[in-house]
């Protein structure tokens, strides 16, 4: 039997090959049942594997939310009934069905073969079907897939010699590797890029790249590229095909958020794109060093941050002298290092009582030593472990919460509803970012929300039926 | 061509028919999957997810698990859950990798049981089969497995006192296949019991809506099943095998059908003879109207349709049934093809389905939206109408204008 090690203890999570019969585990799982003391917690795993709890807080984008930031794209699902529910839905819910169809994998394509052809004839009676003609067609295949050795290649080759005008890509719902290899959500973030066709640079181009959610606008990325001449682009302003086809002309992709990290490494290799990480982070040195970087690469000064530093700590602090002892919660969907973001709110008095994450990405271990130093007595929560289906999420009295999770476990109805460091205006990045994030702590405070009706929409910042 | 959907959406799976069907009885149901089941579940095909507590959860199969066949896993995360949560019983449910990998869920759920010495079931789904299969199998197991009591001896035997008391005691009626996927949160199971109440039955076990397991333990004491989906049935074949209790199947939608479908169970009460209810009605004419969902929810709309308004209603059933449960002229439609066809038949007038269904109805052809929470999920839910026992016209729509 194999053993693994836990999942997230990086981006790029391992599996530790060890075969049954004398060898050790390999585990550096933590024991914590469902709540448990930082003092006592475990880096990165802080609890243990096994069945998993699903709370109704659905803020999270997935897979499709993902792949409808294609223009003019249309997503065809080749899965087993109980796989294209939700993928289904999730599309219905965002209203964009038209952009939406489905071949359903049955047992008798398990049990006899015939995958190529239902695939090829099955895109081709979709494409006959829908009262319009993409661009590009993104086929996501499944789990089932890599169990019966279909020949995918044969099956692509033979799209693209039949439909000559569209572009077709591979793309994957394969819940069985998410805590191994590339998990599905950087493989989508690789994919959703995969159609871009080479084209001559121009330099005033940066790409940003794999995030879910456009930087907001008051972001310092985009003055420093100004000062330097240079343009951000997003696939979040493409409107058309071809304008998300021109992101091949930036010399330069930037990403912030560690998921995007396969992305920038397969498109330096095909397009030739060099690549830059600027994460999203809320200490204020290491956001300094990004801006250097970008500078240097813009040609310009690096700017000086030191009236941004004082805008940011004077936001967070007219926050904290509103919101004063109030017990916080924060959640790991709230921003991708939440123990950075826990760390700086600390440093400015505010009262931080419970972490709901069940693991944590490995730039962040400073940031979790710092804590259990220096606050050991802040709590960590399980998302998914079974006990929480029974958690208490009654509190005696006031709690603010920072993220869709942390409001739905605390019972709280003030919250601050960002889903991976975006709110209604997009990813918030940088010190404006943490400004407006200080604002809207303040507004969470001041004004309670319908957080039963809210965190169960899906895809945050989405369109949504519910 | 089979097996596309290009248009429409997709109905709920044998995993989540099993979760729905077994959500209020107090086990604990493992879905072994990977990702994904679980959420898209609780999402979109379980309503009672946010208020109700159940303890659905999934196994978090891995890539190499699934590869090594690690089985052991799987038992030692069940047995040691079980253990600290102590469920009425647990269930496993089968899901497409299990399926790919030939995981033997009866063999699993005997370990656990053996080690929990708490009734384990392992349920065989995939993923590839509706949630009506999943329905079914989930209240077959249980009612075989817990309703092992029949009628006490003071209300079966055949001394003359026990007549009497039987003579003087309500005919006890229980509701058989009751699940959000066919009948929302709308009130309809309530309805349905203030029904019986009203027409001098008294209402048993609704299984499995306002349920636990020990009203289905109990199941067995009954003197009718009122079968209200195909997933209901086997169940309710399986209580007159094992006790001799009839059933009636059918959904007491409209007045003037109620009516009809409360003298019928009076008639298989009384005739010690199943039946099903909206078998004898129907309405005549050249024109029709296609109602595309559940055989048996469609088929008392039809019937309802007919005795009230005189309208001739042919059903489109994509999902699994009996051949017991459709009427002449009814229609196994299981492909988006299927009903695209029989809506540009000659002769069909209207189209009532689920809004998602909209696509395929002909421009020439009446759409009638009648939401169906197994097809869009959650979407329509404040607007997914109550028909039970209230004059059609008023709660869905009046098809002679």
């Amino acid at each position: 039997m194999l053993r693994r090690l836990s999942h997230r203890k990086s981006d790029q999570e391992t599996v530790c090959g060890c075969m049954a019969g004398g060898a050790e585990q390999c585990t550096e799982t933590g024991d914590g049942d469902s709540v448990i003391a930082i003092s006592e917690a475990h880096f990165p795993a802080p609890f243990k594997e096994g069945l998993e709890y699903s709370s109704p807080a659905r803020g999270i984008w997935n897979i499709v939310h993902t792949g409808m930031l294609i223009p003019e794209s249309h997503q065809i699902f080749v899965c087993a009934e109980g796989c294209l529910r939700g993928v289904v839905l999730t599309a219905v819910e965002m209203n964009r069905m038209g952009r939406y169809s489905a071949i359903e994998v049955r047992e008798q394509n398990v049990l006899t073969g015939g995958m190529e052809e239902l695939m090829i004839d099955g895109v081709a009676d979709v494409l006959g079907k829908l009262p319009y003609r993409p661009r590009a067609v993104l086929i996501f295949i499944n789990c089932q897939h890599f169990f019966l050795a279909y020949d995918q290649d044969f099956v692509f080759d033979s799209l693209k010699k039949r439909f000559p005008d569209i572009d077709f890509v591979d793309c994957y719902m394969i819940p069985t590797l998410r805590k191994s290899g590339i998990t599905p959500d950087q493989k989508m973030r690789m994919q959703m890029y995969e159609l871009i066709r080479p084209q001559p640079f121009c330099e005033n181009l940066i790409n940003i790249i794999g995030t879910n959610r456009k930087v907001f606008a008051d972001s310092e990325i985009y003055s420093i590229a100004e000062s330097g001449g240079r343009q951000i682009v997003q696939i979040h302003d493409c409107s058309t095909y071809d304008e998300y086809q021109n992101m091949a002309c930036a010399p330069l992709n930037i990403f912030v958020e560690p998921l995007a990290k396969n992305s920038a490494e397969r498109l330096k290799e095909r397009l030739g794109q060099q690549y830059m990480y600027l994460p999203t982070v809320f200490g204020y040195d290491r956001l300094d060093e990004n801006y250097r970087k970008l500078a240097e690469y813009c040609g310009v000064k690096a700017p000086d941050t030191a009236p941004l530093r004082g805008e940011a700590d004077a936001a967070l602090d007219e926050a904290a002298e509103l919101i004063g002892d109030t017990p916080i919660a924060v959640d790991y969907s709230f921003t991708f290092e939440i123990l950075s973001f826990t760390r700086l709110l600390i440093e400015h008095g505010f009262n931080v009582r419970e972490i709901y994450a069940d693991g944590f990405a490995a730039e962040e271990e400073e940031d979790f030593r710092w804590l259990k130093e220096n606050h050991p007595d802040i709590l960590l929560s399980s998302c998914v472990r079974p006990q929480k289906r029974f958690a208490d999420r009654h509190r005696d009295r006031k709690y603010l919460a920072l993220g869709q999770k942390a409001a739905y476990f605390t019972g709280t109805d003030y919250f601050v509803n960002v889903v991976e460091g975006a709110g209604d205006e997009g990813l918030y990045y940088g010190y404006k970012g943490i400004v407006r994030i200080a604002e809207l702590m303040r507004e969470a405070f001041e004004t309670p929300k319908d957080m039963k009706k809210l965190v169960q929409r899906k895809g945050r910042g989405c369109e949504s039926l519910v | 061509m089979k097996q596309v959907a290009a248009l429409v959406s997709t109905y709920s799976s044998d995993e989540f028919g099993i979760c729905s069907a077994l959500y209020e009885l107090g086990g604990m149901v493992v879905m072994h999957d990977a990702s994904g089941c679980n959420s898209t579940y609780t999402t979109h095909d379980e309503p009672r997810w946010y208020d109700m507590d159940s303890m659905i959860y999934i196994s978090a199969i891995s890539e190499m698990e699934a590869i090594m066949g690690d089985d052991e896993k799987l038992i030692r995360d069940v047995t040691e859950t079980a253990l600290e949560l102590k469920p009425e019983f647990i269930a496993l449910v089968g899901a497409p990798i299990p399926y790919m990998i030939g995981t033997d869920f009866a063999a699993v759920a005997d370990i656990i049981e053996q080690n929990t010495g708490i009734a384990c079931f392992g349920f065989e789904a995939n993923g590839m089969q509706h949630y009506t299969r999943g329905v079914s199998m989930a209240l077959e197991a249980v009612v075989s497995r817990f309703a092992v009591k029949g009628k006490t001896e003071s209300t079966s035997g055949s001394s003359a006192s026990a007549q009497e008391e039987a003579g003087r005691r309500k005919t006890v009626v229980n509701i058989i296949g009751a699940t959000p996927l066919d009948f929302s949160l709308n009130g309809s199971m309530d309805s349905i019991k203030q029904w019986l109440s009203e027409n001098g039955f008294e209402p048993g076990a609704s299984i499995a809506m306002g349920c636990s397991l020990s009203d289905v333990a109990q199941a067995g004491e009954a003197d009718l099943n009122l079968v209200v989906s195909y997933g209901g049935l086997a169940a309710a074949r399986l209580l007159e095998k094992r006790f001799g209790t009839p059933y009636a199947v059918g959904i007491p939608m409209g007045t003037a059908f109620s009516e009809h479908l409360a003298g019928r169970l009076r008639e298989a009460a009384a005739q010690h003879r199943s039946l099903t209810g909206y078998m004898d009605v129907s309405a005549s004419g050249g024109i029709w109207i296609a109602a595309a969902g559940e055989s048996v929810y469609q088929a008392s709309l039809a019937a309802a349709a007919a005795m009230e308004q005189g309208i001739s209603i042919r059903v489109l059933c994509p999902l699994d049934t009996d051949e017991s449960l459709m009427r002449p002229g009814d229609m196994i439609t299981p492909e988006e093809d299927d009903i695209m066809e029989a809506v540009r038949q000659n002769g069909c007038a209207g189209f009532i389905a689920d809004p998602m269904y909209r696509p395929l109805c002909p421009d020439d052809v009446e759409f009638y939206e009648l939401p169906h929470e197994a097809f869009s999920g959650r979407i329509y839910d404040s607007v997914n109408p109550n028909l039970i026992n209230r004059p059609l016209a008023e709660s869905f729509n009046d098809f002679r204008k």
